[in-house]
């Protein structure tokens, strides 16, 4: 593959006692391109996905981040918060993990958390209702309400997140994700639980993110309409291994890849892969 | 997963499972009553044993637990259908949240009120002082329990190191009280970043435990270090506060003698009671104000996600820290008031007891609500007073009291969270979406 790489992993391996999850892995993913992860479930995606956003730490192998502005940072070296902070990598949750208790925007202005931190003076502006702060604070709102009006929730804004529906629930996650203003943008399988009218509107909010912002995207997914609409390379995982990677219609010929989602069946793995196109 | 099931568990109704209830309750006090009530053992005159049975008394227990299961059986369904949602009829609920509206301003203006009215009552001056300063305790505490919902069983810790910093500042180099106060809260502030620290890793009821440890460790400290703390003999004359500089006195250079007026034991305790109103409600503005800025949503977030928060870039470090310290330096400021207003300090005054009553205070309030901890102060100091004339009963009562309370109301007095920013309209968020944090 060609182009300039914004994420390169290289051998990463990850061991939990006993237990291979990932080994030896190497891929890379272009920047302002959607690279897709995919593979049977168990094949350790999301256990990568956690290398990459720092919430385990490799065994080995080296993950590299390439900013715009040409800054290399090894990601395997960072640890949990500073992946989001430093290296401007944000992630959702195959679960959902929005603060419940808390209303869309507030959800939204948490992710800014770093920026109005150091416009709040470490608080102490803040505390005195300094005016550079208030500016700052209205800037957050703002980017907070162009979030919610790109994930189609603005009119609830002041609603609890808790109470939203599931699918809305999604979107206000990657929202909330994008307010960190990632360079790196990791979806861990966003389609999940939607019903086909709302795969089809995150297709289009994952497309939007990539073209109107130029945030490289890095997805786990199991729903293939998704992955073979949108990828631009896809990755796919077993047991642990890389053994395949390509466009969507490279992958989707591989005999390969559909004898490892469906066992030595080809007929009804070519069935499932071209469901999605 | 969208609303909660208010109406899934619905009562049988019926005069048969109404029996069935009564008869299940009635079995439950025969099988507890028949050994504690039912038979009396009691030691003879030669030490041997000697019993006797009370068929009698246990029959007519029984006999009223049945009959009480009916009563309240029927009460409940007449009332409505499901528990303690319906309790309280709706009219009520409307009428409560009119009352909410204007509670916290009428409170406060009655607070300020209270040396004007009760002059002459002294007990009152005394309790509301005793009220303030819980309820300044429980706004301290609601930081770091309430908002960040690190559950927190040590809290009397920082208010005895407020209390002694200001106590053996003050005895031995003779500061004043107003340079003593700031100090106090640094210091109290520092021993919660040292708590915060080995905590950080812990969770729920982990962190409870080592919390309450840490109280404890403070108070046995205080004890055995006899040489700085004088131990069990505590601190005595500790100096009384002045008015910047002007001692509340009947001598020739106090307060009453510089203004012309009569001296009157009273003008000190009508300082007390302002300072800590005054002390109370700066911690009230400043918790008010952090929880609009990102330090503040950072420790709700925390509440309600940690792993989110770490995902969001967040150091739930520091995030967490500064949630210890800052609860811990209004509990110090606290404890320098105490150390004032008493005169004379012992460790006997920081037990756990009081960390308990101080959680308690939050909890019942409804964790994160600032008007809540007031109210539930209130209601516990003052209620506890109430109870006074019933002597040996007060506990149980006061027990029984706080059983209703929470059975009403299971997440506090005040049950929602207020949101700190919002776009068209502030609504009240429903304290069934809010987490109560694990630590």
């Amino acid at each position: 593959m060609s182009g300039d790489k914004i994420l390169s992993v290289d051998r990463l391996t990850m061991r939990f006692g006993g237990i291979v999850a990932v080994q030896d892995l190497s891929f890379a993913a272009e920047r302002k391109k959607i690279t897709a992860l995919i593979g049977p479930n168990g094949a350790g995606k999301t256990t990568v996905f956690n290398c990459i956003t720092g919430f385990y730490k490799p065994s080995g192998g080296a993950i590299r981040l390439t900013h715009d502005d040409g800054r290399v940072i090894a990601l395997e070296r960072l640890n949990d918060f500073r992946i989001a902070k430093q290296a401007k990598v944000a992630r959702t949750f195959q679960n959902i993990r929005l603060f419940p208790g808390m209303t869309a925007l507030e959800n939204l202005m948490v992710a800014q958390h770093n920026a109005l931190m150091r416009a709040s003076g470490f608080t102490l502006l803040g505390l005195v209702g300094a005016p550079a702060y208030r500016d700052a604070e209205k800037r957050a709102i703002d980017l907070a309400t162009d979030w919610l009006r790109r994930v189609n929730l603005l009119d609830r804004a002041d609603d609890a997140a808790g109470n939203f529906a599931y699918g809305d629930q999604r979107r206000l996650e990657i929202a909330r994700a994008m307010c960190t203003e990632p360079a790196l943008l990791c979806l861990d399988e966003p389609a999940a639980g939607l019903n086909a009218r709302e795969s089809a509107a995150l297709s289009e909010l994952l497309l939007s993110i990539r073209d109107e912002l130029g945030t490289s995207i890095l997805l786990i997914e199991h729903d293939m309409s998704v992955v073979m609409e949108i990828s631009d390379h896809i990755v796919v995982m077993d047991h642990g291994v890389k053994i395949a990677e390509g466009t969507p219609r490279e992958i989707r010929d591989d005999p390969k890849v559909i004898a490892a989602y469906l066992g030595t069946d080809e007929d009804e793995a070519v069935a499932v892969m071209e469901s999605g196109t | 997963m969208t609303a909660p099931s208010t109406n899934t568990a619905k009562p049988a109704t019926g005069i048969p499972a109404l029996l069935k209830t009564a008869f299940t309750n009635a079995l439950v006090a025969l099988v507890l009553f028949s050994l504690m009530v039912g038979i009396r053992t009691e030691a003879g005159s030669s030490g041997q044993l000697t019993y006797w049975t009370r068929f009698g008394e246990l029959a007519s227990l029984v006999g009223v637990v049945f009959g009480g299961s009916i009563v309240i059986e029927l009460f409940r369904q007449w009332i409505g259908p499901s528990g303690a949602e319906r309790l309280v009829p709706p009219a009520v609920h409307s009428g409560m949240a009119f009352v909410g509206r204007f509670l916290a301003p009428a409170l406060l203006i009655f607070a300020l009120l209270v040396p004007v009215i009760f002059y002459d009552q002294r007990y009152i001056l005394d309790l509301g002082i005793l009220v303030l300063t819980y309820v300044m305790l429980g706004w301290g505490l609601n930081v770091v329990v309430g908002l960040a919902g690190l559950l927190d069983l040590g809290y009397v810790a920082f208010y005895a190191v407020g209390a002694y910093s200001y106590g053996l500042i003050a005895t031995n180099f003779g500061w004043s009280f107003w340079v003593c106060l700031p100090l106090a809260g640094i210091l109290a502030a520092c021993w919660g970043v040292l708590l915060g620290f080995p905590v950080l890793r812990l969770r729920g009821d982990y962190l409870a435990i080592v919390t309450l440890a840490f109280g404890e460790i403070i108070r046995l400290v205080i004890i055995n270090w006899q040489e700085l703390t004088g131990g069990p003999n505590g601190v005595p004359g500790i100096p009384r506060p002045t008015l910047f500089g002007i001692p509340l006195d009947n001598s020739d250079d106090g307060l009453a003698a510089k203004l012309g007026i009569e001296y009157s034991s009273t003008h000190r305790i009508v300082f007390l009671f302002y300072l800590i109103l005054a002390l109370a409600l700066l911690t009230n503005w400043v918790t008010i104000r952090l929880r609009r800025l990102p330090i503040g949503r950072a420790w709700e977030a925390l509440r309600e996600d940690e792993v989110a928060c770490r995902a969001l870039g967040i150091n739930t470090t520091t995030t967490k820290l500064t949630a210890f310290a800052t609860g811990a330096m209004f509990g110090g400021f606290a404890g320098a008031f105490f150390a004032t207003r008493q005169g004379f300090i012992s460790p006997e005054s920081f037990t756990f007891q009081e960390s308990a009553l101080v959680l308690a205070i939050v909890v019942l309030g409804g964790m994160g609500s600032q008007l809540g901890v007031a109210l539930a102060a209130l209601t516990m100091i003052g209620g506890f007073e109430l109870f006074r004339g019933l002597e040996t009963y007060r506990m149980l009562v006061f027990g029984m009291a706080m059983v209703l309370i929470m059975i009403w109301r299971p997440r506090g007095l005040i049950g929602h969270r207020a949101p700190t920013v919002y776009l068209t309209k502030a609504q009240a968020i429903s304290s069934d979406l809010v987490k109560e944090g694990h630590g």
